[in-house]
């Protein structure tokens, strides 16, 4: 299947779930990581059920912010 | 290494800094980068979803529309910004903290003088490192 990942289109295998593109695109700090998927947002307790399908647009960002 | 910047897109981070006072501020900076010279050439003002005077967290749905905006443009993203309405230019304790990103560049916009201070660093593994702005025309 095909699926956008970060704005670029890559092939994976059918069933392949978030948490494994996670671990095979080499994400930075995991841990911090937030999940769109098709411009929502998925909880990290559900990226190992969540199967990707194709055409799905998956993107990456880290959480920003700080104090004073 | 250092951070060049046009007065329009620092004109710009203060009046957003000012338009949420007493709120602090935040966003995002993209542009390029050659070597060590770091080219700002977009500035995003985002909301602070904290609506706090101490604490801001970048909406992450503007987040998210401001990265797809930057790879329309063919930009990088170069980090963020955020406010200090009563404090000095300096991350605090917190802002080492929660930066997680060694590549970012973290600038700060103080607003406890008269005039606007702002000052850029990176931050890796909870030390701090300053990089020199120069404002250009």
């Amino acid at each position: 299947m095909t699926i956008i990942v970060a704005g670029d289109k890559k092939e994976y295998a059918e069933g392949t779930t978030l948490a494994a593109l996670i671990e095979k695109e080499n994400i930075d700090s995991p841990q911090y990581v937030t999940v769109s998927l098709n411009d929502d947002f998925v909880e990290s307790g559900a990226f190992a059920d969540t199967v990707l399908k194709d055409g799905d647009n998956i993107e990456f960002l880290y959480f920003m912010g700080g104090g004073a | 290494m250092r951070i060049h910047l046009n007065y329009d897109d620092f004109n710009k981070i203060v009046d957003h800094a000012k338009s949420a006072l007493p709120e602090e501020a935040c966003g995002l900076i993209a542009g390029r980068a050659e070597a060590d010279e770091f080219y700002i050439e977009q500035v995003y003002p985002l909301t602070n979803i904290d609506h706090s005077s101490e604490h801001f967290s970048i909406d992450p749905r503007e987040q998210l529309a401001a990265v797809k905006d930057m790879r329309a443009k063919g930009i990088a993203p170069l980090g963020n910004f955020h406010s200090h309405p009563e404090t000095p230019a300096r991350p605090s304790d917190e802002d080492i903290r929660l930066a997680q990103d060694p590549k970012a560049l973290y600038l700060i916009l103080s607003l406890a003088l008269e005039e606007p201070c702002l000052r850029a660093f990176r931050i890796e593994g909870g030390k701090v490192r300053g990089i020199a702005i120069e404002l250009e025309f």
